[in-house]
């Protein structure tokens, strides 16, 4: 019987701070054991349990694509016991990955239609993997025009940088960074809440065209009545959840919303979904 | 199905030598309370009693079980990495178990083995037990078991269920560990006759008139789940709890757990301990969001799972099987058998 608790010992490759207040980092993890790597075959929108020996196991989103080979990515915010050991560890140390778990973002249905991602914040990272991965030469064909509407509060708090200039560079990809206040006179993108950039910038909703909405609860509340307004269908919303856990397979009993349980039922679940669950969340 | 009679005077050597083939458990007093634990040689079970205070779901599911040891020791080879330990599922019998309890273990393994993951600890020490079940000829004054899809002789999940009758037992056998138990006591197998049966019979109907608390759930399954879940009674329900968490550490089919590590010198272990939805910090989030930061929300929670969201999921009743341990020691008095009534007439 194959034991779903045991974690897959990884080395940490590279870590990247990302944001300027230092509080988000980027850990680049490669598996110890390579054939490990074929066992944890995942999808855009899944997450992991990071597992530090001694501190104990956090669920946290794949930033990485799955068109990315030899490691795994995922960018962490520094906030409690697991996250501030992680944040002072160093290349080199031994910790452990247990996923991929969770459901991931609908890409069969999402197939042959127009993707709309809607960021916000440091949730961007499970939204990055799926960037890389529709992006990807092999993949690109499949989806038709795609718009990523991203914010930060500063320019300086926006992650992946480098990557977003870079696709903002493309013709194949639709990008709208914004930050909500910036007193850098080089900034050349926009300024603005999250909602109001999306109501400016997001096509209109229609039955080919799929948002995927991630962000803190404060940005979800304000662009949710946008998507309305645009025309959005409910089942058309796709929006990822966080929630405390501990086992990451839908037995520890802590993470669930009615009989969903976030961590294997979810974390993707659609407007519609929402609607008929209970508001505990 | 064979019934067989045990002569009482053949209780205690029949024991004795099931003692020395593999681990007996059974109910004992300990202090003021009996408690199910692993009997010494020459200890008996005592049947004397109603049922234990804790329910024996711990013998499946220890309260607080090592999930994988780890060195930090940088000097070692495999230091950081989490290691699978070795672990004792060896048979072994719990002798004296109520029809309850082992209907408890059926309800709870729909969550720990699943179609897509199998918990490894809860499933190999399931297998390895053999229920011995103790019949209730004189069922405590709050069950309500056999309205809550169980019964004072009940038979799911049992090996074999006892009788108490005067001076002997009656064994009825229901699968292959039962019989290789009774085999293995030396309890004469071939005195199996039809009156037996009648006899066992006579005395399930005298036991379950006995029990006069029932519960309705017959409407539970077609309520709305965010009406009810919105339902104006929850402050109410909730109102003289004081979020202890006995209710769910006395259940015999609650079982949310919480993973931490432990860490000695440079040596730890990852281990499993018994959780309760009763605490706030079950659902605290790092950011300091908590869905379920009011009393009121962990109450709600704890009926609407057992009662709402459990039926939803599994269609195969309430989780819950009667035993009526939460109203006999919640100390504000919170009685699930009202919940469940107030659940299961609401109207929206």
């Amino acid at each position: 019987m194959q034991n779903p608790y045991l974690p897959y010992p990884v080395r940490i490759e590279e870590i990247i701070t990302e944001t300027e207040d230092k509080n988000l980092k980027t850990f680049k993890l490669v598996f110890i054991n390579p054939e490990d790597e074929e066992k944890f075959k995942y999808q855009a929108g899944q997450f992991a349990e990071l597992s530090v020996a001694g501190k104990g196991e956090i669920p946290i989103g794949i930033a990485s694509s799955p068109t990315e080979k030899g490691f795994l990515m995922f960018t962490v915010n520094k906030v409690g016991l697991v996250t501030s050991c992680l944040h002072n560890m160093k290349a080199g140390d031994i910790m452990g990955v247990r996923g991929p778990l969770g459901n991931w973002y609908p890409w069969d249905i999402m197939e042959g239609k127009n993707v709309v991602i809607i960021g916000g914040g440091f949730a961007f990272t499970t939204l990055r993997s799926s960037i890389i991965y529709m992006l990807d030469p092999a993949n690109r064909p499949k989806f038709k025009d795609i718009h990523v509407i991203y914010g930060a509060r500063t320019p300086g708090m926006l992650l992946y940088r480098d990557e977003l200039a870079e696709w903002e560079k493309r013709d194949d990809i639709n990008m709208h960074i914004t930050v909500d206040a910036t007193d850098d006179p080089n900034w050349k993108y926009n300024i603005g809440f999250v909602p109001t950039i999306t109501d400016q910038k997001a096509p209109p909703g229609n039955p080919d065209t799929y948002a995927i909405v991630c962000g803190p609860p404060i940005m979800i509340k304000f662009t949710q009545p946008v998507l309305d307004t645009l025309d959005y269908a409910h089942d058309h919303i796709i929006m990822s959840l966080e929630m405390r856990m501990k086992c990451g397979i839908g037995i520890c009993g802590r993470c669930n919303i009615g009989k969903e349980y976030v961590c294997k039922d979810g974390p993707v679940f659609t407007l519609d979904q929402l609607n008929n669950m209970p508001k505990e969340y | 199905m064979k019934v067989i009679k045990i002569d009482k005077k053949n209780w205690a050597e029949g024991l004795k030598r099931l003692a020395d083939k593999f681990p007996l458990f059974g109910p004992v007093q300990k202090d003021e309370f009996h408690i199910f634990k692993e009997l010494h040689k020459d200890e008996l079970p005592d049947l004397s009693l109603q049922n234990t205070r804790l329910s024996p779901k711990s013998v499946v599911y220890p309260q607080s079980e090592t999930l994988f040891e780890y060195t930090l020791d940088e000097k070692q080879a495999d230091h950081h990495i989490l290691k699978e330990i070795d672990k004792d599922y060896l048979p072994r019998a719990v002798v004296g178990i109520r029809p309850c309890d082992a209907k408890a273990f059926l309800l709870v393994k729909r969550n720990f083995d699943t179609p897509e993951y199998k918990d490894p600890y809860w499933i190999k020490a399931y297998q390895a037990v053999t229920l011995i079940g103790y019949a209730c000829n004189t069922p405590c004054s709050n069950c309500f078991c056999t309205t809550a899809g169980c019964g004072p002789f009940h038979e799911e999940g049992l090996d074999v269920l006892l009788v108490d009758a005067a001076d002997h037992y009656l064994a009825q056998i229901m699968s292959e560990k039962g019989e290789k138990f009774i085999t293995a006591a030396g309890w004469d197998t071939s005195a199996g006759a039809n009156d037996l049966r009648e006899q066992v019979q006579t005395l399930k109907q005298a036991a379950e008139t006995k029990i006069t608390a029932r519960v309705s759930t017959d409407k539970l399954k077609d309520k709305d789940t965010t009406a009810l879940f919105e339902a104006s009674f929850w402050e109410d329900v909730a109102f003289a709890c004081i979020n202890c968490g006995t209710c769910t550490y006395a259940c015999p089919t609650c079982w949310c757990f919480d993973i931490q590590d432990e860490t000695f010198g440079s040596s730890g272990i990852r281990i499993r301990n018994w959780d309760s939805c009763m605490y706030p910090l079950f659902t605290h989030h790092g950011s300091g969001h908590n869905p379920r930061d009011m009393k009121m929300q962990r109450v709600r929670q704890r009926f609407m799972h057992k009662l709402k969201y459990y039926v939803d999921k599994y269609a195969n009743g309430i989780q819950c099987v009667g035993c009526g341990r939460c109203i006999r020691l919640c100390p504000v008095n919170i009685d699930i058998r009202k919940v469940c009534d107030l659940m299961n007439s609401f109207e929206s």
